[in-house]
C-alpha cells in the first residue's frame, strides 16, 4: 500500500534522533542543543523534558553513592531509644518495620521494609550501576538501560521522605508516655532523605537515556 | 479499553479502604485499660490531647487524600472515555497532583509501624497494629497502581481527531 499522505509526512519530519516526544502528553518536539543550565519545557503541558547541566551525571552519581552509604548506616545503627519509668527499649530501622510479625501482618512488614529500605537500596544500586561508567566515558555496562529503567520504575515506591514524617508523628504520639532519644541511624536517615531529593532533582532522564544509547557497550 | 486496568486497581483500592476504616488500626494496652482505635478514632484521640496539627496531618493523609484520589482518578478515567475536550490543562495538572500526592497516604501505616515497635514496654504499655493497617496499606498501593496505569496522553488524544 502506498499512501501519499504518509510519504509527505515522513518527508517533512526531521531525522528520528532529532525528535522528542513529551513523556506525559506525547507532543512531538524538535530537540536543540541547549545552553548550559537551561531547561526545555513541553509546549503543551509544561513538563520539563530536558535539563542541560554538563556535570549533572557526575553529581547524580556521587549523590547516589552518598545515599547508598547513608542507607547502610541507617540500617546498622540504633534508630530510636525509648525511656519510660526505668524501662528502656532501643530499636533499629528493621525492628521498626518488623513490628508486624504475625499472620497477614507479615505481608505488611515485608511491604513496609520494601518501601523504606530495600526498594530505595535497589534503586540506588541500579542508578550507580547504570551511570557509573558514563562518568568516566567508558562504554555502558551490560543491562545498563534495564537497570536505569528499573530505577525509574521504583521511584514512586521508595518512600523514605514519607517515613520520616511518619516518625515525627509517632514521636509526638508517644511524647506523653515516654521520652525518646534519637540514635545515629535517625540522623543518617534524615541526611539520606535530603540527598535523595537533591539527586532526583538533578537527574535529567533524557540526557541519561541519550548517553546510555550512545555509549552502549 | 486502555482504562480497564485503571478501573480494576481503583475498585480494588476502594474495596480495601472499607475495612481500613471499620476495623482497628492501633491496639493500645496499658496497665489499666486496653483501647482500640480506628483511623478516625485516632484522629479524635489526637484532638483530645490537643495535638490539632498532627490530627490534621493524619486526617488529610488518611481520609482526604485517599477519597480525593478515588474521585480524581475516576473523573480522569471517565472524562477520557467520554473523549472530553474540556479543561485539558486542568485535568493534566490534576493527574500530576494525584501522582505526586498519593504516596503520602502511607504516613499512617508508618506511624503504626514505629509505634508498635517502639512501645513494647511489657506490663506498662504496649501498642500493636490492627488489621486495618494492612488493608489501608493495600488500599494505598492499589490506588497508586491505578494512577500509574492511567495514560495521561489519552487526555490529549482527542486533539488529533478534533475537526
Amino acid at each position: 500500500m502506498h499512501d501519499k499522505r504518509t510519504v509527505a509526512l515522513s518527508n517533512a519530519l526531521p531525522p528520528l534522533a532529532d525528535l522528542i516526544a513529551c513523556p506525559q502528553c506525547d507532543t512531538l518536539h524538535r530537540v536543540h542543543d541547549l545552553p548550559d543550565d537551561a531547561q526545555a519545557h513541553c509546549q503543551r503541558c509544561g513538563l520539563v523534558i530536558v535539563t542541560s547541566r554538563p556535570k549533572a551525571i557526575a553529581l547524580v552519581l556521587s549523590l547516589a553513592l552518598t545515599a547508598f552509604v547513608l542507607m547502610i548506616a541507617a540500617i546498622s545503627f540504633p534508630f530510636l531509644d525509648l525511656d519510660a519509668q526505668g524501662r528502656h527499649n532501643s530499636i533499629s530501622m528493621l525492628q521498626a518495620v518488623m513490628a508486624f510479625d504475625s499472620g497477614v501482618a507479615l505481608l505488611l512488614a515485608v511491604a513496609v521494609a520494601g518501601f523504606i529500605v530495600f526498594l530505595p537500596l535497589t534503586r540506588l544500586a541500579a542508578i550507580i550501576y547504570a551511570i557509573g561508567p558514563l562518568v568516566r566515558d567508558r562504554p555502558a555496562r551490560r543491562g545498563a538501560q534495564r537497570a536505569f529503567a528499573l530505577a525509574e520504575l521504583l521511584r514512586p515506591w521508595s518512600m523514605t521522605e514519607i517515613f520520616i514524617v511518619g516518625v515525627s508523628v509517632a514521636l509526638i504520639k508517644v511524647a506523653g508516655i515516654a521520652s525518646v532519644t534519637f540514635g545515629p541511624a535517625f540522623w543518617a536517615f534524615c541526611a539520606l532523605v535530603i540527598v535523595t531529593v537533591l539527586k532526583d532533582q538533578l537527574i535529567c532522564r533524557v540526557s541519561i537515556w541519550k548517553a546510555l544509547e550512545q555509549l552502549k557497550g | 479499553m486502555s482504562n480497564q486496568k485503571v478501573w480494576a486497581w481503583l475498585i480494588a483500592g476502594m474495596i480495601a479502604y472499607i475495612p481500613a476504616n471499620t476495623y482497628t488500626m492501633l491496639k493500645t494496652s496499658t496497665l489499666v485499660e486496653t483501647s482500640e482505635a480506628t483511623i478516625i478514632g485516632g484522629v479524635f484521640e489526637l484532638i483530645d490531647y490537643g495535638n490539632i496539627g498532627i490530627a490534621l496531618v493524619i486526617f488529610v493523609a488518611s481520609v482526604l487524600i485517599p477519597i480525593g484520589k478515588f474521585a480524581a482518578v475516576a473523573y480522569l478515567a471517565i472524562s477520557v472515555q467520554r473523549r472530553s475536550v474540556l479543561n485539558q490543562h486542568h485535568r493534566h495538572r490534576l493527574f500530576e497532583i494525584v501522582e505526586f500526592i498519593g504516596r503520602w497516604s502511607m504516613i499512617d501505616v508508618f506511624v503504626v509501624a514505629i509505634l508498635s515497635a517502639l512501645v513494647q514496654l511489657d506490663g506498662l504499655a504496649t501498642i500493636n497494629p490492627g488489621i486495618a493497617a494492612f488493608s489501608f496499606a493495600l488500599s494505598v498501593i492499589f490506588t497508586m497502581l491505578a494512577a500509574q496505569s492511567f495514560d495521561s496522553r489519552l487526555i490529549w488524544d482527542v486533539d488529533r481527531t478534533k475537526p
